[in-house]
């Protein structure tokens, strides 16, 4: 009698793998939105020189950007001498002490005097501004900097 | 006449789709860690007392708005600052340094102590060349530590102090920490910015 057939064949069933997908998806997104790319977007250009002498800038918490270069492409409009960048926009020389003091005002007290001010200046800028900016960090007494820099001879590529 | 029904989408190359989107940002994804040359500036004084320095423990270093050096008196090609800082340096005139392997000259620095590299530059020089020259006077105090540390714990100073940022470093880190010390006494770093 039909009612009692005997089931067809002993093979084991595949494994549903319907939802697989789905976890690869979520993986796929907690690693698009934990990559960030880059926390500032540049209006400067920023080519960095090269040095061969460097030690790592680990604990980026800790580390306070200051980004100097000749205005890029798209906003030729500020002049074709180099500038200061702050965060997201333009700024002054003036500028640094508040922006100073505001990175660590948003920082654990324990933690200030190991703020480092990490300068990201264009290869072209000259001297004078950073000079300027130095002078800037000694008023407010952020006296530990870091010249960022590409690894590579200085002697190289010009 | 019955309904048919629309046939299920076949859904079994998702995961390979999506697989390769997972593998393509995974591998585009770098993680930048930044690195530079650390500097430490000298604080606000307005009681400034004058030291004494002698002539002959300073080391000038003079980099004109054109990105030309003069150093000592002399103009001097990039390539061959490291080696006349070193020279510098590790004079030793007055034989307080009995590890320096300098030609102990009267004329140079009496020992690492005392001797001091000040650097000027012009507000149009570029910092490109700045980077350059901070760079290689760095390498002219890493290379004679490193000698030094080789001397003494047969290690070059650069890995001892890559060792001692290693948190997976197995030896003991307060003995590397005095030695690493030690170097730095028998070579400090005294690098000055004229403003």
């Amino acid at each position: 009698m039909s009612k009692f057939k005997k089931k067809k064949g002993g093979e084991i069933p595949a494994v549903n793998t319907a939802a697989l997908p789905d976890i690869v998806f979520m993986l796929l997104f907690f690693f698009m939105v934990a990559t960030v790319m880059r926390q500032n977007t540049l209006k400067i250009e920023n080519n960095l020189p090269f040095a061969d002498q460097v030690e790592k800038l680990d604990k980026k918490d800790l580390v306070m950007y200051i980004y100097a270069g000749k205005p890029s492409q798209n906003y030729k409009q500020f002049g074709t001498e180099a500038r200061i960048q702050l965060n997201d926009d333009f700024a002054s020389v003036k500028d640094i002490a508040s922006f100073i003091a505001q990175e660590r005002a948003s920082k654990r007290e324990e933690l200030i005097p190991f703020l480092t001010t990490a300068l990201k200046v264009d290869s072209d800028a000259n001297m004078g501004l950073i000079g300027d900016i130095k002078q800037e960090l000694r008023k407010v007494n952020a006296l530990k900097i870091n010249y960022t820099t590409k690894k590579g001879s200085v002697f190289g590529r010009d | 006449m019955a309904k048919r029904a629309a046939p299920e989408v076949n859904a079994g190359s998702m995961a390979d789709i999506a697989f390769l989107l997972l593998i393509f940002f995974l591998v585009t994804t770098t993680i930048e860690v930044d690195s530079g040359i650390n500097r430490k500036l000298p604080p606000m004084e307005e009681s400034e007392e004058d030291v004494i320095i002698k002539q002959k423990n300073i080391f000038t270093v003079l980099l004109n708005g054109k990105d030309q050096l003069l150093v000592e008196d002399e103009i001097m090609e990039l390539k061959d600052l490291r080696a006349a800082a070193k020279e510098f340096l590790d004079n030793g005139g007055d034989g307080s340094c009995d590890y320096c392997k300098g030609k102990r000259s009267p004329g140079s620095s009496d020992n690492p102590d005392k001797a001091i590299i000040s650097l000027k530059n012009e507000r149009e020089t570029s910092y490109k060349t700045y980077i350059a020259v901070q760079n290689e006077l760095v390498a002219a105090y890493n290379e004679l530590r490193d000698a030094r540390a080789q001397a003494l714990y047969g290690k070059p100073f650069t890995e001892m102090q890559a060792n001692y940022k290693d948190v997976n470093w197995p030896g003991n880190k307060e003995k590397l920490k005095e030695k690493i010390d030690q170097i730095k006494i028998d070579y400090p770093q005294k690098l000055s910015e004229v403003q």
